[in-house]
């Protein structure tokens, strides 16, 4: 393996070993630098999620009014089928893969990810599916909805819906070598000095990520094959006419795709962990609750699956245990959430675009969560199954959450991925239109499925148009949110201005090489001056020459009572500039922030 | 301020753990290619639990297993492919042991005895399909029958073709050593996996 891994980067240095010396045709070859292909994966994602959006839109267009007359039903059927299966299988999911491939080798001070040449073959799965799944509307494309119910997926659009097993097989397939790739990565190609409770809550999110794609994804592709079995060779697993059960699909089904949402919520909450302390200049609140929530997370995902079937017929005491199981995952996800704003509590905050979208997360993914809360329980879910209100949930939690969270990693990451800034002022610009539109979009929802207005119609009741007309509003808004973002990316790639090694001040080891990263990403085995949260406690020489004076000012301001903390005696740290410096010890400074002092004055 | 010292060429391996900063810190990672291998494997298993579930349900519904008028399965035959694949598992680690011993002729030999084995476990799958008296959409049973069988056997066809690789590399001299055989490692892991599943499978479908 490192043979040929050896040959491949020596490949690299013939065409150049600075990145700036890339070619961008060299985003378009089988590379195996895994910067190059989390930024393959994060720009081919996207295009499928302007891809996923214009069928949204399509899907709004159509309802805006109570009649289908926009596109015929059968058309409809296809558009929110594809939909779905666009933003779920060629976004979030791949999109959260994208980060974490550009993420976590520079993190943990790896030189590239364990597989490398794994790494590129999950990536070049991605596009063939995707081609070949909008090619499905060539030949009629699937009508059944994402989840592709039995029998109902068996009789409508035989041919796309085979299309549509095989593309997802292909993106399973993806997803798993992915996971495996970073399980492997995390646990073996750590920098000697960094511990598991020593990693980016990042890292520890993608550990919970992996975990569940490994064990989830399988029982998807068995469940894909079976029903294969079905449209093309007249078998009857699915088919009641058969003595075959829909419901033993279902259950196949949902083990995969209820872990499949945590999968695609999982990595935001490590961006997240990521984001909000850097930018409110604060150690993070509840690191190892935070770790070990997304683990919980993990395994209560894998056994609550039956609570997408209350209605298929499950037995009462089956429908309490997955209830109850259901409703408990509100705990550790609680967890996650004030760990998040004791973080922010206090700290001195800096609203720039990545921070307003993390906590624009927040804020959305509470409410989807707390919809959550309200779907689990039976009663209320045996009203609303299948309405709008699932909607309005489902677009809570993975545009309010996922999708939320990817621009806010954009806006983050994007200096380290390209060496440029962003635009500050039409980054809120797009905050603000991505958040009004999105509200206006989805909160409407919820009212039309408490009413009763049930999900992939085409034509519904004339007494829901008003509603419906405000939800398409929000949805044009939010086909419009996203050009002032596609053209800040492309504009701040080219002329943005110069971004520095680390324009956040953040103490991960990302930052602490160039931006963008050389291609082995470190000169040498990076040493680990300071945990990766310690904000407020800079011993690091690029930020704690400006920070030990601020600090000493604030000792010196500070009139009251002394609760400093001892800066330890730093170690030399090996850094991009080659030179280490040691920071004198110093006595007892201050470290103090707004929150600190009003506690002292209490 | 001091200079960092020049980059230790030891360090420039893409995983640490042969590097003597490692060593003086007294810490091994595992090795990541075998964990690769590993997780990967309990990954695929987790296809063959699936579709071993979606066959339970399918048996716990049914009011009579197999389901009237499947004809009565022939022991025989299966029975002797399950002791053959078996004992190929033996077999494929004496290879591994021949290696582990420097000896690549002993190994390509041992490797050649599970090829054929695995072959003639095929060939057996083969004979007994063609002589089944249900077909594909005889009944549930049947259905389930074939497409786990099907299944296993795509399996141990690849495992047939991976050790057919390890042969082919194995004709230049000193490719695999006492020190490096990790390929010969992960086929006899995946090997054990197939074999695993089949004993599972074979339980379900044909004892039981």
């Amino acid at each position: 393996m490192t043979q040929a891994q050896f040959q491949e980067t020596a490949n690299i240095e013939a065409r150049g070993t600075e990145p700036a010396d890339r070619h961008w045709r060299d985003y378009f070859t089988f590379n195996t630098d895994h910067k190059v292909i989390g930024i393959q994966y994060l720009v081919t994602t996207f295009g499928f999620y302007l891809i996923g959006g214009v069928l949204a839109t399509l899907v709004r267009t159509e309802l805006a009014t109570p009649d289908s007359d926009f596109v015929t039903p059968e058309l409809y059927n296809s558009l929110f089928t594809v939909h779905a299966t666009v933003m779920i299988f060629l976004w979030i999911v791949p999109a959260g893969a994208g980060f974490a491939n550009f993420l976590i080798p520079l993190m943990i001070g790896a030189k590239d990810m364990a597989f490398p040449r794994l790494n590129a073959l999950a990536f070049w799965m991605i596009p063939v599916a995707g081609v070949l799944l909008l090619s499905s509307f060539l030949v009629g494309a699937p009508q059944a909805g994402w989840t592709s119910y039995p029998p109902l997926s068996l009789v409508t659009a035989q041919m796309g819906e085979e299309i549509w097993i095989l593309s997802v097989l292909f993106l399973g397939t993806s997803s798993i070598l992915g996971a495996v790739n970073f399980a492997v990565t995390i646990f073996t190609m750590r920098v000697p000095s960094m511990s598991l409770n020593e990693m980016p809550l990042f890292c520890w999110a993608m550990i919970a990520t992996s975990a569940l794609t490994l064990v989830a994804t399988p029982v998807l592709a068995a469940a894909l094959i079976l029903l294969s079995f079905d449209l093309l060779a007249g078998t009857a697993f699915f088919n009641p006419t058969g003595n075959g059960d829909p419901v033993v699909y279902q259950h196949l089904f949902w083990f995969y795709s209820h872990p499949a949402v945590y999968i695609m919520i999982m990595p935001f909450f490590g961006v997240i962990s990521e984001i909000l302390p850097i930018h409110s200049r604060k150690p993070i609140f509840g690191y190892l609750a935070i770790a070990y929530s997304s683990l919980a997370i993990s395994f209560l995902g894998l056994i609550v699956w039956a609570h997408h079937m209350f209605t298929s017929g499950t037995p009462g005491w089956l429908r309490m245990f997955f209830m109850i199981t259901t409703m408990i995952i509100a705990v550790p996800t609680g967890i996650k959430i004030f760990s998040w704003l004791a973080t922010i509590w206090g700290g001195k905050l800096r609203l720039v675009s990545a921070m307003l979208f993390g906590m624009g997360f927040i804020s959305t993914f509470l409410l989807g969560g707390i919809t959550g809360i309200m779907v689990a329980s039976v009663p209320f879910d045996i009203h609303v199954h299948d309405t709008y209100f699932i909607v309005a949930h489902l677009h809570y939690v993975l545009f309010g959450g996922s999708v939320f969270g990817i621009y806010a990693a954009f806006y983050h990451w994007f200096p380290k991925m390209t060496g440029r800034m962003l635009n500050e002022f039409w980054g809120r610009v797009h905050f603000g239109l991505t958040y009004i539109g999105f509200t206006v979009t989805f909160l409407p929802m919820h009212a039309l499925g408490m009413q009763g207005m049930p999900r992939r119609v085409a034509m519904y009741d004339p007494k829901f148009t008003t509603i419906n007309v405000i939800c398409t509003i929000g949805a044009y808004m939010l086909a419009v949110s996203t050009i002032p973002f596609i053209v800040n990316v492309i504009w701040s790639w080219r002329y943005g201005p110069k971004a520095g090694d680390n324009p956040w001040e953040a103490l991960t080891l990302e930052w602490m090489t160039t931006s963008p990263p050389p291609i082995e990403n470190f000169e040498g085995i990076p040493v680990l001056a300071t945990g990766p949260y310690d904000y407020g406690m800079e011993k690091i020489q690029n930020t704690g020459e400006r920070l030990k004076l601020m600090l000493r000012e604030n000792a010196i301001a500070s009139s009251g009572q002394k609760r400093g903390i001892p800066i330890a005696e730093a170690q030399a740290s090996t850094f991009f500039s080659g030179t280490a410096t040691l920071v004198e010890p110093e006595s007892e400074i201050n470290v103090d922030s707004p929150a600190d002092e009003r506690q002292d004055s209490n | 301020m001091q200079q960092i010292p020049a980059i230790d060429p030891a360090k420039t391996e893409l995983n640490y753990h042969h590097s003597a900063e490692v060593e003086a810190h007294g810490e091994e990672h595992p090795d990541h290619r075998m964990l690769g291998i590993l997780v990967f494997l309990g990954s695929e298993g987790m296809i063959f639990m699936g579709m071993f579930a979606a066959y339970l349900i399918y048996r716990a519904m049914a009011p009579m297993w197999p389901p009237e008028g499947t004809p009565d399965r022939e022991l025989l035959l299966p029975g002797i492919n399950t002791v053959i694949l078996i004992a190929s598992s033996f077999v494929i680690h004496n290879a591994d042991t021949a290696i582990k011993k420097n000896d690549a002729a002993g190994m390509r030999n041992w490797l050649l005895v599970t090829i054929a084995m695995g072959a003639v476990f095929l060939f057996g799958q083969v004979y007994e399909y063609t002589h089944l008296e249900f077909g594909l959409t005889t009944n549930l049973y049947a259905s389930c029958f074939y497409v786990l069988t099907a299944f296993h056997g795509l399996h141990v066809t690849f495992g047939v073709i991976l050790m057919a690789g390890v042969v082919w590399r194995s004709r230049t001299e000193g490719h695999y050593s006492s020190e490096h055989h990790f390929g010969i490692e992960a086929t006899e892991i995946y090997w054990h996996f197939v074999d695993v599943i089949w004993i599972v499978l074979f339980l379900l479908l044909y004892v039981l």
